[in-house]
């Protein structure tokens, strides 16, 4: 059985995304004022990584059951 | 100064860490399904095509690129991306549609190995060896760029870095081959995306979207004596090599870079072409590079638009200023000063991240060609040629650990002769350009001949020796920038003289290797030859293939909106 490459990359972007939104949250506002032009950036881009690792965890997690 | 001295914090080692596990975790997973050197070499043919195409841009996109097309970006403008719209994408259809069949339907398992069949031993023995050479000194370049990177910004250790990144990548080739290779080529290229993607937008959000780019980008050009579009319109200023920054005119650019180059690279390197011959079928493999060109066709968004916004920054006068070198700017900083300007802690942690996986796959993509070329081509084709296969299997892990230690010694070696790079250079120019001309000729005109092809080669890669030898750079001083047989000519920039050694090599080897084959014997016969040769291969059939997996279509769709991105920016 092959390794489905989709699995790793879901689970990768998904850890990512999950500790920079925690980041995001709980990190001092001030640090996006010198930064990222006011825009909390690891909430917004660590929401979008949750919400692409979450698709490809859902691809891989369907082909799985595709081939059983 | 801002650049020297990017702070990170736990979390953004938190995000490194966790990439590292990722990497050798996949590594140690594939492991199991490394059961021959089949497995090891080809990733077994079994890859699906979206996964080679994804692996066939990460092995391209190391070091060199992800850094040296940003630093374009700044230096020359939006004209940098001829790379991808004159020279990569049109190159990219060719061995998809006219050359894959021959290399994936032939028994050749690496490109030496088709020059073989093709021609004759001393044309496999020559490319070989020099590839072997080549792939060492670029992953050497690369792994040396990282540790030099890494310690000037981070302040990490040089010695460490190198020792650190070599055993990583060491470690998941020696384990998963090809096939973990590839998993992390694909791996890198979605964080180059996800690392890059929200710098270009908070840049181009920054400087007032693309009108405001445009506008801030007047001030550059007409400050260098240039037309106020140079840096952001990509034709309209190459009449003539004096009204660009490059010091290139369209026919050097077109011929030079769009046909020799390029062609040269993605047709015949056996690092891309190996992507490609992973693919799990004839189909696969030739949709491979195809599916690449489409993500490939717009990455000049992410890794040249940094160095335009940059530039547009910097000649604004605000916060952001790249730091100076000998008299100029370090374009080469431009990557790294955008990180640290735009990216808090956290997302900062993501994009060195991204950084480091593109330089590590780089050097991991010249190790497996590497490993593949000195195990078939080599130590099969001179040293044991009736080995077990599980011997090839063992010998090809135990060459890469070869590989890496002798990609140490070409690091080191690039630390201490600081003109590695223009050897490098000078080296592909030499022996790339011509080579396409070869499998020009190899491929469609059975005629050719071993002779005709081997002394075409060489009299291609002596024609660029003494065309360097006879030309030199605008400013530049004679011995490896040129001129060492005096020089006759003086090209107005060191690309435009790269663009003619080219030119000249592969029309060398064209009409030398058509004489040389009229005038010797042609040992091979018409049986001998099929599979390998255009009008001797039977035609792919296409009934009952649906019209998205038809190479010519897909061909013809990249090539309709690379055209519209050309019209675009002109």
């Amino acid at each position: 059985m092959q390794l489905d490459i989709r699995l790793p990359i879901g689970l990768l972007f998904t850890v990512f995304g999950v500790i920079l939104v925690i980041f995001g949250l709980v990190s001092d506002p001030a640090i996006y004022q010198t930064h990222s032009l006011g825009m909390n950036i690891n909430l917004v881009w660590g929401l979008v990584q949750v919400a692409f690792g979450a698709i490809m965890l859902w691809l891989a997690y369907r082909g799985k059951k595709a081939k059983a | 100064m801002l650049q020297h001295s990017i702070q990170l914090h736990s979390i953004d080692y938190v995000l490194l860490v966790t990439y590292f596990v990722f990497v050798l975790g996949i590594g140690f997973v594939l492991r199991r399904q490394v059961s021959g050197s089949k497995d090891f070499f080809e990733s077994g043919r079994s890859l699906p095509a979206w996964i080679c195409a994804l692996g066939f841009i990460g092995a391209n996109l190391g070091a060199q690129e992800v850094m040296g097309m940003a630093a374009s970006g700044a230096k020359y403008g939006i004209m940098t991306s001829h790379f991808y719209w004159v020279g990569a994408i049109p190159a990219m259809v060719f061995v998809a549609i006219f050359m894959m069949p021959f290399y994936y339907g032939s028994k050749a398992r690496s490109v030496p190995e088709y020059l073989k069949l093709r021609f004759d031993e001393k044309t496999r023995g020559f490319n070989a060896l020099t590839f072997a050479c080549m792939t060492i000194m670029s992953s050497g370049i690369s792994m040396y760029a990282l540790a030099k990177l890494l310690n000037a910004i981070l302040g990490w250790n040089f010695h460490g870095c190198i020792v650190v990144s070599g055993v990583i990548v060491l470690a998941y080739i020696f384990m998963g081959g090809l096939t973990s290779a590839i998993y992390n080529e694909v791996l890198q290229f979605f964080l180059i995306v996800f690392g890059f993607l929200p710098l270009v937008l908070l840049g181009l959000k920054d400087v007032g979207g693309w009108d405001g780019l445009v506008q801030k980008l007047v001030k550059p050009a007409t400050d260098a004596g240039f037309a106020p579009g140079t840096f952001t319109q990509s034709w309209a200023h190459i009449g003539s090599a004096s009204s660009n920054p490059m010091g290139v005119e369209w026919f050097g650019l077109a011929m030079g870079l769009g046909f020799v180059l390029s062609f040269g690279y993605w047709c015949t390197d056996f690092l891309v072409v190996q992507r490609a011959m992973a693919a799990k079928d004839m189909g696969a493999a030739r949709r491979t590079p195809l599916l690449a060109a489409v993500p490939k066709m717009f990455f000049p968004a992410l890794v040249i638009l940094p160095g335009l916004i940059a530039m547009a920054l910097h000649s604004a006068g605000g916060n952001f200023q790249l730091p100076p070198k000998n008299g100029g700017l370090d374009y080469d900083m431009v990557v790294p000063t955008m990180l640290s300007y735009y990216f808090p802690t956290g997302m900062l942690g993501l994009g060195l991240t991204a950084l480091m996986a593109s330089f590590m796959s780089g050097m991991a993509g010249n190790v497996t060609a590497f490993n593949t070329v000195f195990t078939y081509d080599l130590y099969q084709g001179y040293i044991k040629k009736d080995g077990s296969d599980a011997h090839y299997l063992k010998v090809g892990r135990w060459t890469t650990v070869v590989g890496i230690l002798a990609s140490m010694a070409a690091a080191y070696a690039a630390a201490s002769f600081n003109n590695i790079m223009d050897i490098l250079q000078l080296v592909f120019a030499f022996v790339n350009a011509p080579l396409f001309a070869t499998f020009l000729l190899g491929m469609f005109w059975k005629r050719t001949t071993g002779h005709g092809a081997f002394f075409g080669l060489i009299s291609g890669t002596v024609a660029a020796a003494i065309h360097h030898g006879l030309s030199l750079p605008h400013g530049a001083d004679v011995g490896i920038k040129g001129g060492w047989l005096g020089a006759i000519h003086v090209y107005p920039s060191e690309m435009a003289q790269n663009f003619w050694t080219a030119i000249f090599a592969w029309s060398t080897c064209f009409f030398a290797t058509i004489v040389i084959s009229m005038a010797t014997r042609q040992k091979k016969s018409d049986e001998d030859l099929g599979g390998l040769v255009y009008s001797l291969t039977p035609k792919i059939k296409e009934h009952g293939v649906p019209w998205w997996q038809r190479p010519a279509l897909l061909g013809s769709i990249v090539i309709a909106l690379v055209l519209v991105l050309n019209l675009l920016f002109w």
